[in-house]
């Protein structure tokens, strides 16, 4: 260790001497190779920002999406949007924080205020990039949450579709009927589920037609007139569906345009499914943007470092990723951990004499020593 | 006595400059939205063109394409003019064609004038052809296995379903026309014989209406079959019940959604107008501020600009006294003309 500060003395007497002028008229141009780098990085920083803002936005297009068919949805899913508004904001906040790092880079005065700041700044964004895999992860299994809640939620919907009069359920026939013509989809899993519910209010049924009388529910095989098919032939048969004797040239098991064949449970989940996926996507693409923006941002922050340790400012300076392989690194910093347990456990006990405070010292010199001549 | 004299000096002239180069860019955006509206409108005709019987007029939109496309041409034009009349070298090729590009703005800032009053005129041709196509819409709901009319029972449903109408002028309009093809139609039972002898035309008439009139918001399951009928059903009464089937006409609905469309569009273009009005007089007064200048050959002079060189009352007896010139000048050749050859 002391050969290497010999060492590195001797080369910095050499570079107080004569050559240095000559180096300064060559530097200057290999030192804009880091300004340009400092440059290009705020501009994405920039542009980060606004990827934020997208996401915060495609959250709030999603929550809201979800808010408007509640009715049909027996739990709230509320924690992919959350998390797509939260992590939004978030980037917002640390890519601005970025950009006015970057732009300060230009200039090595400025950036020795944000010097003690930089590696945390990385090692959160780093951390956070994983946030925006998972948010991206969780569009992609939201489905079966998704359909559990459509299931029971359709369910209950079609129970109370005769409640018009009840407080709190009056707008379920209502929100029903719009489903199924806009979705062009009839009942929860298909037609026949309007078969098992009693849709017409107590008060108007005088005759009893029943099927099986079920708790004396009154049971027909009808269905709203918002199952009817757009693109039937005919007129929409809504009643006795079943009964190919009531209707004229009428055959139900051949009848496919009559009314829509598709379960509304179905015709939701697909919906669903396809803006999550393209939310998913555009999430993904995101991430990898952010991913390569903070690798730009480690590199700047060596070359910095690497200047300041120069003394230089004009002179070119590496950049790297890692200084040592990754293995190392890891190494390196449990030992620190270690490390440091280690010096607390000494320091507090009292009972050590001086010969073990010796040992002390030569044990602090290697963890002191270690980060200076990084 | 020029109409609105100001004086400029250099960083008066540059300021003005830089400000209409950055209108100038405004009305090319104001263009191509006037361009789009216009598209947009065609688009919105095109969709519904079956229920207006294939026969509107498209006219008003494409009078909205052209002016939006000749306004950014126009505008992009100014634009560049303003951009050179900071350096008055670039600005003296531009000098000669000045005048006639003032014109050439004015008689623009009328077509768009005429073209806003349009927007907010078309609106009474466009409900006879929306009458006239939806009634011959409703008599074709049947013919679902008619080639090129088997598509417009999907029409007329989607249609009520999304404007919540219910035939042309109410849905009492169903009850006129035989809606049911004579397919689904059993002959041999009495009740259908009785229904197509009742009538002149031999149509099976009924007081029953499509399911794409029912409203959603109706408390109980929609009523469509037997409607006049108050013992067919329990508790109904057809006078006061309001929100079984939708209770407005399509017409009515149709051209209610057309004329706002319309009216907006129309609001636009006078804005546009505004916009447009306002640049040529900015025009105007860097043209004349520029060609004023006291000391010709030092940019930093001052000068002074006006909209018109004489009052407006001068400036027309001008122009009238110009044309007549004009036309005596054309007479006096031909008097000249005569007399030389009785001369030779």
């Amino acid at each position: 260790i002391r050969s290497y500060y010999a060492a590195k003395a001797i080369i910095q007497e050499s570079k107080n001497t004569s050559p240095k002028l000559l180096m300064r008229a060559f530097c200057p141009s290999l030192a804009t190779n880091r300004d340009k780098l400092a440059q290009v990085l705020w501009v994405l920083n920039w542009v980060s920002v606004i990827t934020g803002i997208t996401l915060f936005s495609l959250g709030l297009f999603l929550k809201v999406e979800i808010e408007k068919r509640r009715e049909v949805m027996s739990k709230e899913i509320d924690s992919v949007p959350n998390m797509l508004i939260s992590v939004g904001l978030t980037a917002c906040a640390i890519n601005f924080l970025g950009g006015i790092i970057c732009n300060d880079c230009v200039d090595t005065s400025k950036f020795l205020r944000w010097k003690l700041l930089m590696l945390p700044y990385i090692i959160c964004t780093f951390f956070f990039t994983f946030c925006i895999l998972l948010g991206a992860l969780m569009c992609y299994i939201m489905r079966s949450d998704l359909e559990e809640s459509l299931f029971w939620g359709l369910r209950e919907a079609m129970l109370y579709y005769k409640d018009t009069d009840m407080p709190g359920r009056c707008y379920i026939k209502r929100t029903m009927d719009m489903l199924q013509m806009q979705f062009q989809c009839c009942g929860n899993g298909g037609y026949r589920d309007w078969f098992h519910i009693h849709s017409l209010p107590n008060e108007l049924v005088i005759f009893r037609r029943l099927r099986s009388n079920v708790e004396g529910k009154y049971l027909i095989d009808g269905v709203p007139f918002s199952c009817c098919g757009l693109y039937s032939p005919r007129p929409c048969i809504q009643h006795h569906i079943t009964n190919n004797s009531a209707h004229y040239n009428y055959d139900y098991q051949t009848e496919e345009l009559n009314l829509n064949l598709r379960g509304c449970r179905q015709a939701l989940l697909e919906y669903y499914t396809q803006i999550m996926h393209s939310i998913g996507l555009i999430v993904l693409v995101i991430w990898l943007f952010e991913v390569s923006v903070l690798i730009g941002v480690r590199y700047l922050q060596t070359a910095m470092e690497n200047v300041l340790r120069q003394g230089d400012p004009d002179c070119e300076s590496d950049g790297w990723l890692l200084e040592n392989s990754i293995a190392d690194t890891a190494r390196y910093n449990f030992n620190i951990i270690k490390n440091l347990g280690k010096c607390y456990q000494v320091d507090d006990d009292p009972n050590i004499d001086v010969p073990s405070t010796s040992q002390q010292t030569q044990e602090n010199v290697p963890i002191k020593q270690i980060p200076v001549a990084r | 006595m020029a109409l609105m004299k100001v004086k400029f000096d250099l960083k008066k002239r540059v300021k003005l400059a830089q400000m209409l180069w950055l209108l100038y860019w405004f009305s090319v955006m104001s263009g191509v939205l006037v361009f789009s509206m216009g598209l947009f409108f065609k688009i919105e005709l095109r969709k519904r063109s079956e229920l207006m019987d294939n026969n509107e007029s498209h006219f008003v939109p494409n009078v909205l394409i052209g002016v939006g496309v000749l306004a950014c041409c126009l505008n992009a034009f100014g634009g560049k003019i303003c951009y050179d009349s900071l350096d008055s070298t670039k600005f003296a090729k531009w000098k000669a064609i000045m005048k006639p590009f003032l014109v050439a703005c004015l008689i623009f800032n009328f077509l768009l004038i005429v073209t806003a009053v349009l927007c907010f005129a078309m609106r009474i041709p466009l409900e006879f052809t929306l009458a006239e196509g939806l009634k011959n819409g409703m008599k074709y709901y049947k013919d679902t296995d008619t080639p090129g009319r088997c598509y417009m029972k999907r029409t007329l449903d989607l249609m009520q379903m999304e404007f919540r109408c219910c035939g042309n002028n109410n849905y009492k309009d169903w009850f006129e026309i035989q809606w049911v093809s004579n397919r689904y139609l059993d002959f041999g039972a009495k009740e259908v014989k009785d229904r197509i002898s009742s009538n002149v035309d031999g149509k099976y008439l009924m007081d029953g209406v499509p399911f794409s009139c029912c409203n959603p918001s109706s408390p109980r399951p929609c009523i469509q079959q037997q409607i006049t009928n108050n013992t067919a059903h329990y508790s109904y009464d057809h006078y006061t019940e309001d929100l079984n089937i939708w209770k407005r006409g399509c017409r009515d609905a149709l051209v209610s959604y057309y004329g706002g469309m319309m009216n907006t569009i129309g609001i636009l273009v006078l804005l546009v107008t505004i916009l447009q009005i306002g640049v040529m007089i900015g025009l105007q007064y860097i043209n004349t501020s520029l060609s004023t200048l006291v000391n010709p050959e030092d940019p930093e002079s001052e000068s002074e600009g006006w909209i018109l060189e004489k009052t407006v009352k001068e400036t027309f007896t001008d122009i009238m006294a110009k044309m007549k010139a004009m036309g005596k000048g054309n007479q006096v050749d031909e008097g000249t003309n005569e007399e030389a050859p009785a001369a030779s």
